[in-house]
């Protein structure tokens, strides 16, 4: 059966409907999505519960939850400032659910077919919702404090007066380009991964199948690349749940205080 | 792509458990859990800043205390040396008065010696100048048989004595 396997990376992404419910467009459907997005949360609530022990002299649970929570809230006090204590719920909400989601997605569970992972984050409706929060916060806030004032952001300090109806366009649409770029980033960047570690896990295994020396010379190199691609994908996953927490928190920052 | 081919049958539950799932975590974890680890860690934070303040104010108390122990010992110091050589001078002072009290009762008692001595040998000299005179008498009668008178013999010897 392995042997008439045929290479579909995209399978992976797949949504099906679990319970014998069948995919109709209704929002209560219950599917391998939101199943591991409620793993994710699970994830996320054991590892914050482990460490609330709240002792004096922490242990090691204790000290990397305190890690967790330390790092969501210096990238929001970090980059806007000491009203940023107000936004480190959210930063901290995007920053461990993509993080979280992104490991889920690289663990092994799959040796077991049925327990086969699911990424949350390689769905573009996932991280839309999360960049969309994101820019409605800077856009409430940025209106709220500052109201109409708040188009100053389209116009940098210093320009020469001549040059506004230049600079004032490009200055709106990358601004209106950022949830976009703050989607898409973190679901390329997943995807891609994804992809890159099972076609060549694809590879080994028709390597193999095949039965020629050469066969198995190219699963020989494809494990060893996919051994590298993994821990890179690892590194990935850090960086993007970062990238888009430390965006997040600068887009906030701008709203906050205008340039 | 699966996420384009089956946005429209998926993305209302996908929002729908997308929105449970955030929701849960920025209000159960973000707005619950997070403060209080954050207080843990700033209370963690304020008690090692208030036990370095309190060992810094510590330091200071030893430091304030050894400078004093110091300080006293130095006037201690200065007290004992002051009462030693006080003693010392009074001691010489004393010493030098009975030196010179035993010096002068010594010097009157020498004087006093002295002058017996002289008186004794004063006599003396008049007793041996008797005896001599007596004696040159005698050699004189019986050597010569002539008769010499005791006043002659003792002018003669005195003369003698006086050359001597």
């Amino acid at each position: 059966m392995a042997a008439e396997s045929k290479i579909d990376p995209m399978h992976q992404f797949q949504i099906d409907a679990l319970g014998g419910g069948v995919l109709d467009g209704t929002p209560f459907i219950f599917t391998n999505s939101a199943l591991w997005m409620l793993i994710v949360f699970g994830a996320i609530l054991l590892f914050m519960w482990g460490g609330m022990k709240r002792e004096l002299i922490p242990g090691r649970w204790q000290a990397a939850a305190e890690m967790l929570t330390g790092f969501a809230s210096g990238l929001a006090i970090g980059n806007i400032g000491p009203e940023g204590k107000k936004y480190v719920p959210w930063i901290f909400t995007v920053f461990t659910f993509i993080l979280f989601s992104n490991f889920m997605g690289m663990m092994p569970f799959g040796v077991f077919e049925a327990a086969h992972p699911f990424t949350v984050t390689s769905q573009f409706s996932i991280t839309g919702v999360l960049a969309i929060i994101s820019f409605s916060i800077v856009l409430i806030v940025g209106f709220w404090k500052h109201g109409f004032k708040f188009f100053g952001l389209f116009v940098p300090h210093g320009t020469p007066l001549p040059l506004l109806p230049l600079i004032v366009p490009i200055e709106m649409i990358s601004f209106l380009v950022r949830p976009f770029s703050l989607a898409l980033r973190l679901f390329v960047a997943m995807i891609a991964g994804h992809i890159l570690v099972d076609v060549f896990g694809y590879f080994i295994v028709n390597g193999i199948n095949a039965g020629t020396p050469m066969g198995y010379f190219v699963a020989t190199l494809s494990f060893v690349f996919i051994a590298g691609v993994n821990a890179l994908e690892l590194l990935v996953c850090a960086i993007q749940a970062y990238v888009f927490a430390l965006l997040t928190s600068l887009y906030i920052n701008d709203a906050v205080h205008l340039h | 792509m699966p996420q384009l081919n089956q946005l429209l049958l998926v993305y209302q539950s996908q929002w729908f458990w997308l929105a449970l799932v955030l929701a849960a975590i920025y209000f159960g974890i973000g707005k619950g859990m997070v403060p209080k680890i954050e207080g843990v860690v700033e209370g963690r934070n304020a008690k090692i800043a208030a036990d370095l303040a309190a060992a810094e104010r510590a330091r200071a108390g030893a430091d304030e205390a050894e400078e004093r122990a110091r300080a006293a010992d130095l006037a201690a110091r200065a007290a004992a040396h002051e009462v030693t050589s006080v003693a010392k001078a009074k001691a010489a002072k004393d010493a030098e008065l009975r030196l010179a009290k035993a010096d002068a009762e010594v010097s009157a008692k020498l004087a006093a010696a002295e002058a017996s001595l002289s008186a004794a040998r004063k006599g003396a000299m008049a007793n041996i100048e008797a005896v001599a005179a007596e004696a040159a008498q005698d050699i004189v009668a019986k050597v010569s048989g002539a008769k010499v008178t005791a006043a002659k013999a003792q002018s003669a010897v005195k003369a003698v004595f006086a050359n001597a």
